[in-house]
């Protein structure tokens, strides 16, 4: 049984507004340096780090179909091109996506 | 010149932003998006729209993310655990802890967004704002709001997150139709922007120590928990690796300060 994909938006939407919500609420009667918001932060952190990590190394889709090191190697690209070029995000980011076309083009996905 | 009430002296030298009525700061909000912040939002959404297609999802299901649930990093989240199968329970935790720290952001900008206001409690223009505190239009309001004429910072903020908002709308739009137009590699160079803008941007905030520890711990756990549990890798990365993170974040502030 597949569940639509329509739950997972509506799922997402609500839990996402909840927060604002409670945001909104909650201002002027909660510190938002605590150490309880400093918790959820690094939870925050943690997972998106884990998820952009298994985006690269673990993908679903076409993306899932080409090698490990392609993926790698325009990881690589994008974070040498970001330091040589004084920390440009969007040169790194754009070298690196180039790479990534040029070796499944050439090499093949 | 003398002061013509203790207010004065308070006031008049902190904000030196006006814009002379609430509409005009609506547009000048406007216009300050128009540019770096629009484009470099809109080139992610690009990404998002494309990722949306090579997931399986329909054009109107990408388009509705944005709407609703308008924070990049939860929409991708969402958008994964459902592309890798996981379930209904497990996205709503997942988005529900990538986006947690919307809470804390809104907590922090309201009161500057409110100040000089009469009523204690937040109306339904707040709760309505609040749908667009995300994190590009969070950084520029705390960063300039401040400075302005209370009554002008509202609808400065809404003037500039309606512009990014419905640029990534747009854009969402324009990401999933060109995977449909464009050769293979090049859609995959698309969906693949955004897992390299978040790895950039995440580079830079290694450097900051409360985040150092729950970025390297989090990079290490997603990939090699997912190995294990595909469902409940990403979870665990969260709450397990967020929590260690904490602790190690509070024994450093500690030892720092001591």
């Amino acid at each position: 049984m597949t569940v639509s994909a329509w739950w997972f938006l509506l799922v997402g939407a609500l839990v996402t507004y909840g927060w604002r919500a409670a945001g909104v609420a909650l201002s002027g009667k909660i510190d938002p340096n605590s150490a309880l918001m400093r918790w959820v932060a690094c939870v925050a952190y943690a997972l998106l780090a884990g998820l952009i990590a298994r985006l690269i190394v673990a993908p679903q889709g076409a993306l899932g179909d080409t090698a490990l090191w392609m993926r790698l190697s325009s990881a690589g690209v994008a974070l040498l091109v970001y330091f040589i070029f004084r920390r440009s995000i969007v040169l790194g980011v754009t070298a690196g996506a180039l790479w990534l076309v040029a070796v499944t083009t050439l090499v093949g996905a | 010149m003398e002061p013509q009430s203790p207010q004065d002296t308070q006031r008049s030298p902190t904000w030196t932003d006006d814009f002379g009525t609430p509409a005009g700061a609506g547009r000048a909000g406007a216009w300050a998006a128009v540019g770096a912040p629009a484009l470099v939002l809109g080139a992610s959404y690009v990404g998002f729209g494309a990722f949306v297609h090579q997931s399986g999802l329909t054009f109107f299901q990408g388009v509705a993310s944005s709407i609703t649930g308008w924070a990049l990093p939860g929409q991708i989240a969402l958008i994964e655990i459902f592309a890798a199968g996981g379930s209904l329970l497990a996205a709503a935790i997942a988005v529900g802890l990538a986006n947690a720290r919307l809470m804390p952001m809104v907590v922090t900008l309201m009161p500057i967004l409110r100040e000089g206001e009469a009523a204690p409690s937040p109306r339904l223009i707040h709760y309505l704002s609040a749908h667009f505190i995300a994190l590009t239009g969070w950084a520029i309001a705390m960063q300039r709001c401040p400075d302005m004429t209370p009554g002008q910072r509202l609808p400065f903020f809404l003037g500039f997150t309606l512009v990014i908002w419905f640029s990534t709308l747009f854009c969402t739009a324009l990401g999933f139709y060109l995977v449909e137009i464009l050769p293979p590699t090049v859609t995959l160079g698309l969906v693949f922007l955004n897992p390299l803008y978040f790895m950039l941007l995440f580079t830079i905030d290694i450097v900051r120590r409360d985040r150092r520890w729950a970025l390297l711990i989090g990079v290490v756990l997603g990939p090699v928990l997912h190995m294990i549990t595909p469902e409940w890798g990403l979870l665990i990365t969260g709450l397990g690796g967020g929590t260690l993170a904490f602790l190690i974040t509070q024994y450093d502030r500690r030892r720092g300060k001591s």
